[in-house]
């Protein structure tokens, strides 16, 4: 049996989304822009992908666009409203833990002459409330936050961004990146005042090569939408946010994906328990510390098992057939980002672990990763 | 009248009564690379060879690429085979060389008479030639400093040859002309550049690798493979052999002193490497070390190391700078490749302070403390065996 406790990096295709993604490459491949019924026929699978995921984020479908992901639709949400906004200034506000794809384009941005504030964290891995307060001036176009942190699961203080830019009096669109959030908590753009929200079919038991972005108003005067402006140049598709002929498997399958969610508190109910199993079997292995905050989503629990390489627990545990991870996947082996902003010292962030639940999850396979760094820590010897 | 690709010896052109032996060895390893493009004629003359492709329609440019990477080679240009008389020559240069002139602002023309019955002179030839070219180019103007194109007519024995610029070969030696040597690679910087140098003075490569399940992961050896890829598309074709090393390590680990398990553990390395050399009938032992690089490239470490084999042991890189040997792995193409972050054998279990001048009665010392030809034994009996063929 293969224990895969790294779902926050990808996660396994459900039966619905893989008969969606099939029928989509074998039947119904016609292009969505074509006039004849074969192209109807795309578009309307296109569509009703767009309304299930319209109903889930409980906004209209014209303000859902599909993208190629996650780092696509944070790279739109990003460079577009920064474009977009720079005739109101220049101030761009972001976390210190957010995902490469929010850090890298804002990167780039500043070499652009944009000013980025990039906020501190509290050792939970959280942003202190009064930090944005006090970032968020007149001059702030943007403020992009995360929902729930990829790495150590913390929920971040949404509610007082939009909070720190309604008195500012700014014109700042808010973006928030809630690709680990969605399905598993309840993320509703309008209730949370946000302007802008990227999520991914990948992350939800869809196919990879599918996302979208949340852009309040769909890009209409007439609903007194917000701006933002393409990264990419092209045809009409998607409004013209994002050229090129859609990808129509991997939105069939995201539109199946969305529609086999559970309810969030049925799901969540679920892995409450199984976090529960998870925390009590790691307080009985020696040298285990906690990187998540206690309240974190409870999909994500980030661990130390100090004295040990993450890279030699990760290796040791491949090869029983137990999959978890030493940080973001997008970093690939590099040393996590976010457990250093959250204060952590060198030999808690080397020996860094996260393990990440999904609906598919079984005790079982929790069991396995318990006796797995049971057996690591007599059989591995220590690096030091 | 057909186009080819005029290959230039290199260093062998200086060989003496065994030439010839050199010759077959770049001739046979030319044959086997460019046979995915279709078939070919070879015909070795002069300190070079004329590869004339067989079928229509064959990848020219393909196959300078292939050709820019065979050891033995000094030159490579396209050319066009013409029969040798000064009509034709001034005939079909005008149009076979277009694309080249019209981008080009300056030229000269090289004339190189091999077949001295010949009825013009090589200045006559470039006169005469130089001439029609201005005739037809009239954008263009002669220097012959330094010219954008240098246009190069060859009358060789079997046919004149017109052609362009010429590139540069990879140098040294034909593939396996000097017999076989095995290679130590880990899977950083050095290890490949070394391996690759030994390959270019002609040496076939074994290639010894040190796993170490679970410390080091499938990723760390899926890059060695990668690296010997880049490697194998020079020397051709390598036996990669890995060892399964995590016994020794942990052994080392809890019976000897930190500082020296570094130094111990590549006395191990060498050994179990000469013995694997040995049996694939390699004369010798490859390594990327480099003075002072590291705690375990000291002059003191190196002895000690050194000492535990009798083999022959090439370190190439021996007296370079990292920034030397940095700029070959990119031109190799394995710097990007090794850059990459996996833990390899040589980083588990790093001491935090390796000893700089370490003294080999007191390595013997501590190794004595250890099984050492049981361990030994159990690593060969353990090892895997990978063919890495980057033309296959």
């Amino acid at each position: 049996m293969e224990a895969y406790l790294d779902n926050s990096a990808t996660t396994p295709i459900c039966p619905e989304a893989f008969n969606a993604v099939t029928e989509a490459l074998t039947s119904n491949w016609g292009n969505p822009s074509s006039l004849y019924r074969k192209g109807i026929e795309a578009e309307a699978v296109r569509e009703s992908a767009r309304r299930s995921l319209a109903g889930r984020l409980g906004c209209e479908s014209g303000e859902v666009f599909f993208t190629s992901g996650g780092t696509e639709s944070n790279n739109i949400a990003v460079l577009g409203a920064a474009e977009a906004q720079k005739r109101f200034g220049r101030r761009i506000i972001v976390s210190s833990v957010e995902h490469a794809s929010i850090d890298e384009a804002v990167k780039f941005l500043e070499t652009r002459g944009f000013e980025i504030i990039r906020l501190p964290v509290d050792s939970q891995g959280r942003v202190p409330e009064d930090r944005i307060f006090r970032a968020v001036n007149q001059g702030t176009i943007l403020v992009s936050l995360m929902a729930v942190n990829n790495e150590v699961g913390t929920l971040q203080p949404l509610e007082a961004v939009r909070q720190a830019v309604v008195s500012s009096r700014s014109r700042a669109l808010i973006h928030c990146d809630a690709v680990q959030a969605f399905g598993k908590i309840d993320v509703k753009p309008s209730a949370m005042g946000v302007d802008l929200m990227s999520v991914s079919a990948h992350k939800i038991h869809g196919p990879k090569g599918a996302g979208a972005l949340y852009v309040r108003g769909g890009l209409k005067k007439e609903k007194n939408g917000v701006r933002v402006l393409p990264v990419m140049y092209g045809g009409t598709q998607e409004s013209s946010l994002r050229p090129g002929t859609e990808p129509m498997p991997a939105i069939a399958g995201f539109g199946a994906a969305v529609n086999a969610l559970p309810p969030v508190s049925a799901s969540l109910e679920r892995i409450n328990l199984l976090r529960q199993r998870l925390v009590c079997g790691l307080e009985t292995v020696d040298g285990i510390e906690f990187n998540s905050p206690p309240d974190a989503l409870p999909y994500v629990t980030n661990i130390s098992v100090v004295g040990y390489e993450s890279e030699n627990l990760i290796n040791f545990l491949s090869e029983r057939g137990i999959y978890v991870s030493s940080g973001s996947a997008c970093g690939k082996g590099k040393k996590s980002r976010v457990l250093k902003n959250m204060g952590l010292g060198d030999d808690r962030v080397s020996s860094a672990l996260r393990i990440s639940l999904s609906r598919y999850t079984a005790p079982e396979h929790i069991d396995m990763l318990i006796y797995g760094l049971r057996d690591a820590r007599n059989f591995l010897r220590t690096k030091k | 009248m057909t186009e080819i690709i005029l290959l230039k010896h290199g260093e062998l052109a200086l060989k003496g009564l065994n030439r010839r032996t050199f010759e077959d060895m770049l001739t046979k390893t030319l044959r086997r690379r460019l046979s995915v493009l279709g078939g070919w004629r070879f015909a070795a003359a002069q300190s070079a060879v004329a590869a004339e492709p067989l079928g229509e329609g064959c990848d020219l440019d393909a196959a300078v690429r292939i050709c820019e990477k065979v050891f033995g080679l000094s030159g490579i240009s396209r050319a066009l085979a013409v029969p040798k008389d000064m009509e034709v020559i001034r005939a079909e240069a005008v149009p076979y060389l277009r694309g080249q002139l019209t981008a080009a602002r300056t030229f000269k023309v090289n004339a190189k008479r091999a077949d001295k019955r010949f009825p013009l002179t090589s200045p006559e030839i470039c006169v005469d030639l130089g001439a029609v070219l201005l005739d037809a180019y009239p954008h263009l103007t002669v220097d012959v400093h330094d010219p954008d194109i240098t246009v190069t007519v060859e009358i060789r024995d079997s046919a004149a040859y017109i052609h362009g610029n010429q590139l540069r070969g990879a140098g040294g030696l034909p593939p396996g002309s000097s017999g076989k040597a095995a290679a130590l690679i880990s899977g950083g910087i050095d290890s490949p550049v070394a391996a690759w140098m030994m390959a270019r003075r002609g040496l076939a490569l074994d290639a010894i690798h040190f796993a170490s399940p679970p410390y080091t992961g499938e990723r760390a050896e899926m890059k060695v493979h990668s690296l010997l890829h880049k490697v194998a598309e020079y020397s051709g074709r390598i036996n990669l052999h890995v060892v399964p090393f995590t016994e020794i390590q942990e052994a080392i680990k809890d019976n000897c002193p930190e500082e020296l398990f570094t130094i111990i553990m590549r006395r191990f390395m060498m050994v179990i490497s000469e013995k694997i050399a040995h049996n694939n009938d390699c004369g010798a032992l490859i390594t990327g070390e480099s003075v002072g690089q590291v705690a375990s490239q000291t002059l003191g470490a190196l002895v000690c190391t050194d000492c535990a084999v009798s083999m022959p042991v090439f370190r190439p890189l021996i007296g370079m700078d990292k920034d030397e040997t940095v700029a070959l792995a990119r031109k190799i193409g394995t710097f990007e490749i090794s850059v990459l972050p996996y833990e390899d054998c040589c980083t588990v279990f790093t001491p935090r302070h390796p000893r700089t001048k370490p003294i080999l009665k007191f390595v013997e010392e501590a190794e004595a403390r250890l099984d050492f030809d049981r361990l030994v034994g159990n690593a060969l009996a353990g090892v895997r065996h990978i063919m890495i063929d980057s033309y296959s």
